[in-house]
């Protein structure tokens, strides 16, 4: 593992050149056939869901997605989702489990979106439906933070039997500017909170919140993407191969008291 | 008013204390209290006989944790789970465990929660009161595994469970550890749901953040106080995401009825009933 500080790669998880989800459900899966809808109100873009095959297997993805460039990034709301991104993510990991098929989950955001439509919506509501259903999910469930783990936003999709970070992946209760705007009312000390908020791969896997780092090149993921989606498809294989040995009730269980603990 | 008293008759249920009993539980010691919602001063006992409504403007005053376990639950009835749970400062966030400790001495509180379980109308039920004077009931490490222990002794003892939830969201001190919290309550929520059991929510004033996006959304029947605010966001950052004024009533009560988020509005006077209707179709 490279010695950066948080800060720093706080910088390079919201790099604009940093590979988003898209790319590793093109790299790690074939046959790939997206989904749409939560069958309620609408589709979201900023969550991708689907299902693919993996290595010879069906699975489920479910992907939050910033976008390449800048219009991409307007149309997925800059991987800000709305509730009726976490109820298609939710509907497809039902349909997952029907079907009994693992469920891959990549986390990206900076947060669920604040907005008016989605507190009409029932922001709150679809984020805690999630938590709840999803512990309860007889089929395995693993989560791999890409780039940014963005509170009740990555939570909603991050309830999983196993969770990874990418080395300059961050997974935090909220973005080091709001942390220090809230604690030291003064969002320019971003930086100082990086450092403190245990919010990086190496700081979360000693807490137990996560169970695996995969590694990025020096610079980070966009100097060698190949290299980073090969360090996930092995993550996933091994991973997946402990748990599908597993019956239905045992994964749920294991869930819970993965989460019990914390 | 009149017409309120005269409603309600055929389900009549075995009368109830409908004072706030205890003394001691944070009256300030003044004949006189302004009303946070229209400003006016009101007598201090009427204010208490009110149950802290305001009896000039109806705004319900938020109630700690010990007057709302002595406002709903049968005379002597309430029994205080002491859990002992050390405190978690998975930061060493700076000054974080002095000022839980002055938060401590003055609420006589351990935490945001007060867990136990208790009667209403005879009816028993596992429940958590959170406490919004002790941090503004932000969710730690604490309130999360006390009420998930709470949730788990209910769901081991085929109890229904009440949850009374206000927050200012998470303890943002404890980082992503408070997040986890939203998860492990969820979880032990489903597993109390799974075996058939009533949860109801109760929302006062105010809930928002990581209690909005977990428990306090869970219930089987979410009843919101009258006056309550609801929300997932805080109001200043959906202003600033969306640079414009919020409309009124935004995240009232109202608000998340009219979106399909509450079940019921009742004001605090009418609580009881509401709850002993809820329980009393649930468990008799």
């Amino acid at each position: 593992m490279s010695n950066k500080g948080a800060w720093e790669r706080v910088q390079i998880a919201r790099k604009m050149n940093r590979p988003t989800a898209a790319y590793y459900i093109e790299k790690l899966f074939t046959s790939f056939l997206e989904l749409h809808g939560d069958r309620n109100y609408a589709d979201d873009s900023a969550i991708i869901g689907g299902i693919a095959m993996f290595e010879g297997k069906p699975v489920t993805v479910i992907a939050e997605e910033k976008g390449k460039d800048l219009s991409e990034k307007q149309k997925r709301n800059f991987g800000m989702p709305n509730p009726e991104g976490y109820r298609k993510a939710l509907r497809l990991m039902k349909q997952a489990e029907k079907f009994n098929r693992p469920i891959i989950c990549f986390i990206d955001t900076s947060g669920a979106y604040c907005g008016v439509g989605a507190e009409e919506r029932g922001q709150g509501e679809a984020i805690a439906t999630n938590l709840m259903e999803m512990m309860a999910l007889k089929v395995p469930v693993v989560s791999v933070v890409i780039g940014e783990g963005g509170s009740g936003g990555a939570l909603a999709i991050g309830v999983a039997n196993r969770v990874a970070m990418l080395e300059n992946a961050v997974y935090s209760i909220l973005s080091p500017e709001g942390f220090s705007a809230i604690l030291w009312k003064d969002s320019t000390k971003a930086p100082q909170a990086a450092g403190v908020m245990k919010i990086t791969a190496e700081e979360l896997l000693s807490l137990n919140i996560i169970e695996a780092i995969i590694a990025e090149p020096e610079e980070g993921a966009h100097q060698d993407p190949k290299m980073v989606a090969e360090g996930v498809r092995e993550y996933l294989n091994k991973t997946l191969t402990e748990l599908t040995a597993l019956d239905g009730e045992t994964l749920s269980e294991q869930r819970y008291q993965r989460f019990r603990s914390l | 008013m009149l017409k309120d008293m005269f409603q309600n008759k055929k389900n009549e249920k075995p009368p109830v204390k409908s004072t706030v009993a205890s003394p001691s539980a944070n009256i300030p010691d003044k004949m006189w209290v302004a009303c946070p919602g229209c400003g006016r001063m009101i007598y201090d006992k009427l204010y208490t006989q009110n149950l802290k409504v305001c009896p000039m403007c109806g705004y319900h005053i938020p109630m700690s944790a010990n007057e709302r376990i002595d406002m709903v639950f049968d005379k002597n009835s309430f029994e205080r789970f002491e859990y002992q749970i050390p405190t978690s400062d998975p930061l060493q966030f700076p000054q974080y465990k002095e000022k839980l400790q002055s938060y401590k001495t003055k609420s006589k509180l351990d935490d945001a929660v007060i867990c136990g379980v208790g009667s209403i109308c005879g009816i028993k039920t596992a429940v958590c009161v959170m406490d919004n004077s002790f941090m503004m009931a932000s969710m730690g490490y604490i309130v999360g595994e006390s009420i998930t222990r709470t949730v788990e002794y209910a769901t081991e003892n085929k109890l229904p469970i009440i949850i009374f939830a206000t927050s200012g969201g998470a303890r943002m001190q404890e980082g992503i550890v408070s997040l986890m919290q939203m998860a492990k309550v969820s979880g032990a929520i489903k597993k109390h749901s799974d075996k058939g059991l009533l949860y109801i929510t109760v929302i006062t004033h105010p809930t928002t953040g990581g209690v909005t996006a977990s428990f306090a959304s869970l219930g089987d029947v979410i009843i919101a106080e009258a006056g309550a605010l609801l929300g997932f966001a805080g109001q200043r950052v959906i202003e600033q995401t969306i640079n414009q004024k919020l409309p009124k009533n935004f995240q009232s009560a109202e608000f998340a009825l009219q979106h399909g988020f509450v079940d019921i509005i009742t004001q605090r006077k009418k609580l009881n009933d509401v709850l002993w209707k809820v329980l009393s179709i649930h468990c008799s």
